[in-house]
């Protein structure tokens, strides 16, 4: 045969041709810019628009940028250097710099003490973020809140010790009773470290702060983005066990129960923040025992948890209507009780397929906490318009300032929602 | 453990409701300070430096009370009130005395019960507008944009003053100082109304504070002083008369300088000898030590001196005397007799 | 057949069956509930009497009987300084319906353009909208309102600009001016006739209808497919014209008068500068959430559709119309409704930038002057409550209709 072949056609090409390149039009930079900018005579104009939105917003900030000045004495000065040309005036940031971070008020000195706080609190995050690291490390977690609360706001160690005691006592407690019945666990264990701090109270003295080994700090004193990390940080914990507690009571057929958990969720939620703080700022003093003197920090704690948690209740309630009847009806058969079976079954999963949903309402939450500047708390947005603003020296100094804090929020609520997307992909068990 | 936020809570769930509140003065005394509340900043009267002191004539008026109760003038704590917030937090006894330039108003006193010790500055509402708009009165305003400062009674006199001149405007009320001043230098008003101190305090932080100008009249009374609850009239006269005695020491010649002098060896004057203890019991009346009145005025000086420290002509905002002088130099200054 | 509890014993009632027995258990927990709640508000309750009666207090809402002595720049109703709180509040009231009204629906225009660019094909448009996103989204809106009202204060023209004999700016079109103390406006004017002209106007919107729906049934019907575009832009505009022109002109147009006043532009419509940078500040801001919801939407859609629309024939737009969008509406618009509740929150904050909405009314200046602080705030809550519980019932009653249509 190939014999024959080879007589009758003149040639034969033995090898393959290497692939020519494609036209230049249809590779390589120009293709993509073919196909993903210029596809149509419309995508054309709108990439066209956006080049001119780009070269607009970069073309009047990037110069200001470039030419700000770092290092002044007072806005005057700054303008001095720059001598009429556009430019920011970022000394403002390196000359308040504490102030931005701390507040005012906080001894200058004890600055390490947050610092300090704030870089733990990454540690003590790490095993609740990251479900690989050991579980040892959940002790550290545990430990947190009453290190941080000591380095804060300093003072005796004895006060956070006593709480962790009472946590403790409260623990052991719910973990002996447990056994026989959920709720005499759970509520001897309440009862428990409550009976703790209230002897404890009697055993530390007035004056133990007096001589303590950190200098105790009023909590007036905290202010600056620490202010909204601790307002943030604290809320969004301490409203997570509260929002499961109203989205199980919610979802509960005991009808008194029920009803109060919904008014309150629908109260809460039907209100503004705004409205809230103002109830901690200028009501709920009336609420509390004549002479409590309960400061501005806590009653701002309280209202803002009460208010996340109400958000929480209903992603939760959500995570919960969202399992399989079937879940709830194995548990039932297996003979489990309301107590074992919401812990052991139904919790779990619920709480994973929320978990998206809170991270949402933690980074709203977090933003929130600017709120507070509109109730004389000097946050950081409270320090730029209060105090900073206000002083002789940097009046008139607005968008450095704003740039400054909107680049910090902007880090931290990023970071949050793309762990938290990270996390969904994590713990997507399902196959779609 | 009072300052501890644990113990503060456990105390809310532990107390129950008791009886009245203790007397203001006891509770300053076991507490060891002084809760005094102050603006949110307004240079001149009450604004933290950039070290976090707060400084200011308002801050002045608190320690030298502080001083007068507790002898340590920096034993205040300084709470930053709003326009909103200031009065709850002084009935709910977060605070124990307000010296936020409070104007002294019937409603405020009566229905409020507030009781207002006294004045420590006779203010009124004036306007500023840049020169080169050309006006020289209010009444030339008829149809001006007015930026004002909210939370004190500026919105009602302006309101009163511009109906019963029959003009009208466009009110733009302004949370805060630094941006009803934003707004007044971008021109989205064409004029700034606060009170007069205040106008001074913010055109001496301009860039060109001579391209601005006050108006001559001033709309309103505003005697601004120091406030306390009604109902504890001990604390209320230990307020009051501390702040006399800022005022009567000036009368006097009684200054920071020579105070230490005049009081280890009293001289002749029998009015001095008494405010500053080397004479009679006015300081065992009150309920303090004999040399209380010597201690507010060591605090910061006498009224003249504190006046001079944070808003006289020498400062940046550089207010004259005018009512605030001495009853002897024709001013409205005029302390009761320390007798 | 066995169960495994044991019937109960009867006629031994023992205390630690009201903890452990289920038929005694959810008595007893609510029980304990109510006592607790009860105790609560005793304690509340009773501090806040005894506070009050050491302060020497009351709470007393007579104060909203008197006038409230102070203007308000932008109010729906007629008031004056002399009107009363409770007139304030309601101007308050009007005003933050109004804001809340036009941000949502700016921000449905923003969410929905951004949403739908950011799916773009377009490479560079997609990334510039998740730049748009993800930047508001995550900086508060108390910093953006701030940044808003800071860039129209400095960056606008001032009214100055377009006063006197020769203003450095010239009216927009001889009617519009955009200043940073708001925008200016022309007015009209309604003269005689103006009636004819207006009812001829509603008639033709009736008409558009009336011409949709026989297109609808005519394409039911017989296959026939009418335009509707340019008929409809014909109906609505052309019978007006007509009426305008044979009516002889009645309607005219009251622009921005820059002699009248020496320090404002007065004349036609003048919308404050607070209201539009709440209103603008809330739309983008909420605009980026409602993109990711549409987005979300849209992509919730399965491809599956998409294609089975293309199978039958149908053309892009079409598709998008007819099979995506009633399908992905259905998982914007709860979120979108929360959203638009967002909206109405938010609205609070307008008194940073001094628009006058109850916040800054009833809450802020009355708050102030009166010294009413728990009576404002309560009454402030109440409204707001009021407001999202009425948007929530419409929210469940379009979710009951959702459901219904659901097989």
């Amino acid at each position: 045969m190939s014999d024959t072949q080879s007589h009758n056609v003149a040639f034969v090409r033995e090898t393959f041709l290497p692939e020519s390149a494609p036209p230049s039009t249809a590779t390589g930079p120009v293709k993509w810019i073919k196909d993903n900018l210029f596809a149509t005579w419309a995508n054309g104009l709108l990439t066209v628009a956006a080049l001119y939105l780009i070269f607009l917003v970069l073309s009047s900030t990037m110069p200001w940028i470039f030419a700000g000045i770092w290092n002044a004495e007072s806005l005057a000065a700054c303008r001095e250097v720059l001598d009429g040309v556009s430019g920011a005036c970022f000394a403002v940031l390196t000359e308040r710099w504490n102030q931005l971070l701390f507040g005012f008020t906080y001894p200058t000195d004890q600055y390490w003490r947050p610092t300090l706080a704030f870089v733990l609190l990454f540690v003590a995050m790490a095993p609740v973020l990251f479900f690989d690291l050991p579980r040892k490390l959940l002790i550290f977690t545990g430990l947190y809140p009453f290190l941080a609360f000591w380095l804060i706001w300093g003072g005796t160690i004895l006060a956070p010790l006593l709480a962790l005691a009472g946590v403790v006592v409260g623990y052991l407690v719910y973990d002996r009773l447990v056994k026989n019945s959920f709720a005499a666990g759970f509520f001897g264990g309440i009862v428990a470290a409550f009976v703790v701090w209230y002897i404890g109270g009697f055993l530390i003295s007035d004056t133990a702060n007096e001589n303590a080994m950190l200098q105790a700090v009023p909590s007036r004193d905290l202010g600056g983005f620490m202010l909204n990390m601790m307002l943030g940080i604290t809320c969004v914990s301490l409203s997570v066990p509260l929002g499961i507690a109203l989205a199980l009571g919610r979802q509960s057929n005991l009808p008194l129960i029920k009803g109060i958990c919904v008014v309150f969720i629908e109260f809460i939620r039907g209100v503004p923040l705004i409205t809230l703080l103002f109830v901690a700022n200028v009501m709920l003093a009336y609420f509390f025992p004549p002479g409590s003197g309960v400061d501005l920090f806590i009653r701002v704690v309280i209202m803002i948890t009460i208010f996340s948690a109400a958000y929480i209740a209903e992603v939760i309630r959500g995570g919960l209507a969202a399992l399989p009847k079937g879940q709830y009806e194995a548990g039932d058969s297996l003979g489990l009780d309301y107590a074992q079976s919401m812990r052991l079954i139904i919790l779990p999963q619920a709480l994973k397929i929320s978990i998206p949903g809170i991270v949402n309402i933690a980074v709203g939450l977090f933003k929130d906490t600017t709120l507070v500047s509109v109730i004389s708390m000097f946050d950081i947005v409270g320090m730029i318009r209060g105090p900073i603003l206000a002083s002789t020296d940097w009046n008139g100094v607005y968008w450095e300032l704003f740039m400054f804090a909107s680049v910090l929020f902007f880090v931290v609520c990023y970071g949050i929602s793309q762990y938290s997307q990270w996390l969904e992909r994590r713990l997507a068990t399902d196959h779609r | 453990m009072k300052t501890s936020v644990f113990l503060g809570a456990l105390t809310v769930a532990g107390i129950v409701a008791g009886g009245a509140a203790a007397a203001t003065m006891d509770e300053v005394k076991a507490r060891g300070k002084l809760n005094c509340g102050v603006t949110t900043g307004l240079v001149g009267f009450a604004a933290p430096d950039s070290n976090g002191n707060w400084e200011g004539f308002d801050v002045d008026v608190c320690r030298a009370v502080a001083a007068a109760v507790l002898g340590d003038p920096q034993a205040v704590e300084f709470v930053p009130t709003t326009g909103k917030t200031r009065f709850t937090a002084l009935a709910s006894g977060e605070i124990d005395m307000l010296a936020r330039n409070t104007t002294w108003t019937f409603s405020r006193d009566v229905d409020l019960k507030f009781t207002f010790v006294g004045v420590n500055y006779y203010d009124g509402q004036g306007f500023m507008v840049p020169k080169d708009l050309g006006v020289s009165s209010a009444t030339e305003l008829d149809g001006a944009t007015v930026c004002i400062q909210t939370g004190t009674t500026t919105e009602l006199n302006l309101a009163d003053y511009f109906r019963s001149n029959n003009i009208s405007y466009e009110p733009v009320p302004i949370e805060t100082n630094a941006e009803a001043q934003q707004q007044y230098l971008a021109g989205a008003c064409d004029v700034y109304t606060t009170d007069a101190s205040g106008l001074a305090a913010t055109r001496a932080t301009f860039e060109a504070p001579g391209d601005h100008v006050l108006l001559p009249e001033i709309v309103s009374k505003e005697p601004l002083g120091p406030l306390v609850r009604h109902g504890d009239n001990e604390w209320g006269d230990v307020v009051r008369w501390t702040l006399n005695a800022l005022i009567t020491a000036e009368e006097l010649g009684v200054t920071s300088a020579n105070i230490a002098d005049m009081s280890a060896a009293p001289g002749n004057n029998p009015e001095i000898n008494r405010l500053l203890g080397t004479e009679g019991t006015l300081g065992e009346m009150l309920g303090l030590s004999a040399d209380w009145a010597k201690n507010a005025i060591a605090a910061g000086g006498n009224y003249g001196e504190v006046f001079e420290k944070n808003i006289g002509e020498a400062t940046p905002i550089g207010l004259s005397r005018g009512l605030n002088a001495q009853w002897t130099d024709g001013g409205l200054l005029y302390s009761p007799p320390f007798r | 057949m066995t169960t495994l509890t044991d019937p109960p014993k009867q006629g031994s009632f023992q205390p630690m069956m009201l903890l452990n027995d289920t038929r005694y258990r959810s008595i007893t927990f609510q029980v304990i509930a109510l006592i607790l709640l009860i105790l609560a508000i005793w304690f509340l309750g009773s501090n806040l009497a005894t506070n009050l009666a050491a302060a020497g207090l009351n709470i007393s809402y007579d104060f909203l009987g008197n006038p409230a002595g102070y203007d308000i720049n932008q109010t729906l109703i007629p008031y004056t300084s002399q009107s009363t709180n409770l007139q304030a509040a309601f101007v308050g009231i009007l005003n933050t319906l109004l804001v809340a009204f036009l941000a949502c629906i700016t921000a449905t225009v923003f969410g929905v353009l951004a949403g739908v660019l950011r799916l773009s094909k377009n490479w560079l448009v997609s990334k510039v909208m998740s730049v748009y996103v993800e930047i508001f989204r995550n900086i508060p809106v108390l910093i953006w309102i701030l940044i808003i009202f800071t860039i129209m204060t400095a960056s606008m023209p001032t009214a100055k600009s377009y006063l006197g004999e020769t203003p450095d700016n010239g009216l927009i079109a001889g009617l519009f001016a955009f200043t940073n103390r708001g925008v200016n406006a022309p007015a009209p004017i309604w003269g005689e006739g103006s009636m004819v002209v207006v009812a001829v106007f509603i008639a033709s919107i009736i008409g558009i209808f009336a011409y949709r729906k026989y297109a609808k049934k005519l394409l039911f019907d017989t296959g026939r497919l009418l335009p509707t575009g340019w008929p409809t832009l014909a109906i609505l505009i052309l019978p007006t014209l007509i009426a305008f022109f044979v009516m002889g002109q009645p309607i005219g147009l009251d622009a921005p008068d820059p002699l009248a006043n020496r320090f404002n532009l007065r004349g036609g419509i003048q919308i404050g500068a607070p209201l539009i940078a709440i209103w603008f500040a809330l739309s983008i801001y909420t605009g980026a959430f409602i993109a990711e919801n549409v987005r979300a939407g849209i992509q919730a859609v399965s491809k599956g559709q998409t294609e089975a629309a293309a199978a039958l024939g149908l053309r892009p737009g079409r598709i998008m119309n007819l099979v995506v969008l009633p399908q992905a509406l259905r998982v914007i618009i709860p979120p979108l409704i929360s959203q638009y509740l967002n909206i109405t929150k938010n609205s609070s904050l307008a008194i940073l930038v001094g628009y006058a909405d109850i916040t800054a009314t009833l809450g802020g200046i009355t708050l102030n002057q009166t010294g009413r602080a728990i009576e404002c705030v309560l009454l402030l809550m109440l409204f707001y409550l009021v407001i999202s519980l009425t948007i929530s019932a419409f929210m469940n009653v379009y979710n009951n209709r959702m459901k219904l249509k659901e097989r």
